[in-house]
């Protein structure tokens, strides 16, 4: 009984996980829309392409960080186990 | 259990990025483990000490028109200063030393894992202390340059300097800085060293020669975005606080106004 219950934990624990990182679509729209953005304003001015760029990838990795907390979520379900018997 | 979760079943553990006890010790009855990250942090620390030294003796030695090695120190100092002044305008020229040295520090932590390290700042243990570093230095400067009425004020900043009932919200809002700062750093590393122990461990025979690709991805790129991040962002947060430079007040408003005004006729163009 204790093997199963076990295993049906770690399992959920995986299901979880995958859940987790779900919340990686969030971040890949949204630094794409600034990407989209960076390259517009390039485009648009390309005298001020060091500033641009670097207020985009600034920004991108600003909002990178929604989707390094579900990373988190996944790797310490899968590998840290807070859910043992 | 690890492997069947990750592997289906092999049983050798192939797939390895996790942090190792190298020795142990005990210390007033606590047992002290000494792990990969302090190898690594003391690897990285010691070519830093290395690097400085031999710059310093180097620019003991300068010459008026630099060749060699001394090219390559005046383009790092001149990037670093060149960053810091561009961000935090006139009161920021004290931040030079600081934001250079976490700067190399950080970039050098995170390419270490070209060189076969596990890289030290995989380790939250070390990203948490710079981003109570950065918290520190945020309030301390903020109350050298405010009065406490003023800082009163701005975290009640919604509502009235009366009525504090927004200020826990605030109180939160500061206390998040240095966990997001550092859990950004430590997950964006942390992920690049599990794609490259995945790829390595379950690619065994495969993996010659092409992951170089990833590593210049995975640890070349984003580590040093995440520096320049890093970096970015403490100093962004320092001069906030800090308050603007000493300028007229009604300056910056009208410059504002201007160009919220002409922002639309460009989007209109």
């Amino acid at each position: 009984m204790g093997e199963f219950n076990q295993a049906f934990i770690y399992g959920c624990s995986a299901i979880g996980a995958g859940l987790a990182v779900i919340a990686g679509i969030g971040p890949g729209v949204g630094q794409g829309i600034a990407a989209g953005y960076g390259a517009n304003a390039v485009g648009r001015n390309p005298g001020a392409k060091g500033d641009i760029t670097s207020t985009m990838l600034l920004g991108q990795a600003v909002a990178e960080t929604t989707g390094l907390y579900g990373l988190l979520i996944a790797m310490l379900l899968l590998f840290v186990k807070p859910f043992k018997i | 259990m690890l492997q069947a979760v990750l592997l289906a079943g092999d049983p050798a553990e192939k797939v390895d990025f996790m942090i190792h006890e190298v020795f142990s010790y005990q210390l007033f009855g606590q047992t002290v483990r000494i792990t990969t990250s302090h190898v690594c942090l003391l690897i990285v620390v010691l070519t830093l000490i290395a690097f400085f030294i031999i710059g310093g003796q180097i620019f003991r030695h300068a010459s008026e028109i630099p060749s060699g090695f001394q090219n390559i120190l005046e383009i790092i100092v001149e990037f670093l200063d060149g960053m810091v002044d561009k961000t935090m305008g006139k009161k920021g020229k004290g931040f030079r030393n600081y934001i250079g040295t976490i700067f190399i520090f950080i970039l050098f932590s995170n390419i270490s894992g070209l060189f076969g390290l596990r890289p030290p700042t995989a380790d939250y243990g070390v990203t948490l202390p710079l981003g109570i570093v950065t918290f520190l230095l945020i309030h301390i400067n903020e109350f050298r340059y405010n009065s406490v009425k003023d800082i009163w004020k701005d975290k009640c900043s919604p509502l009235p300097a009366w009525f504090p009932l927004w200020m826990p919200i605030n109180l939160i809002g500061d206390f998040a800085v240095p966990v997001s700062l550092s859990l950004r750093l430590f997950a964006n590393v942390l992920s690049g060293t599990v794609m490259m122990a995945l790829v390595y461990g379950l690619l065994s025979k495969v993996a010659y020669a092409w992951p170089a690709v990833l590593h210049v991805y995975f640890d070349l790129f984003s580590g040093a975005i995440q520096t320049y991040v890093f970096c970015m962002l403490t100093m962004t947060y320092i001069k906030n606080a800090m308050g603007p430079d000493e300028v007229p007040s009604a300056k910056p408003k009208t410059e504002k106004a201007e160009d919220e005004a002409s922002e639309p006729e460009k989007a209109a163009a």
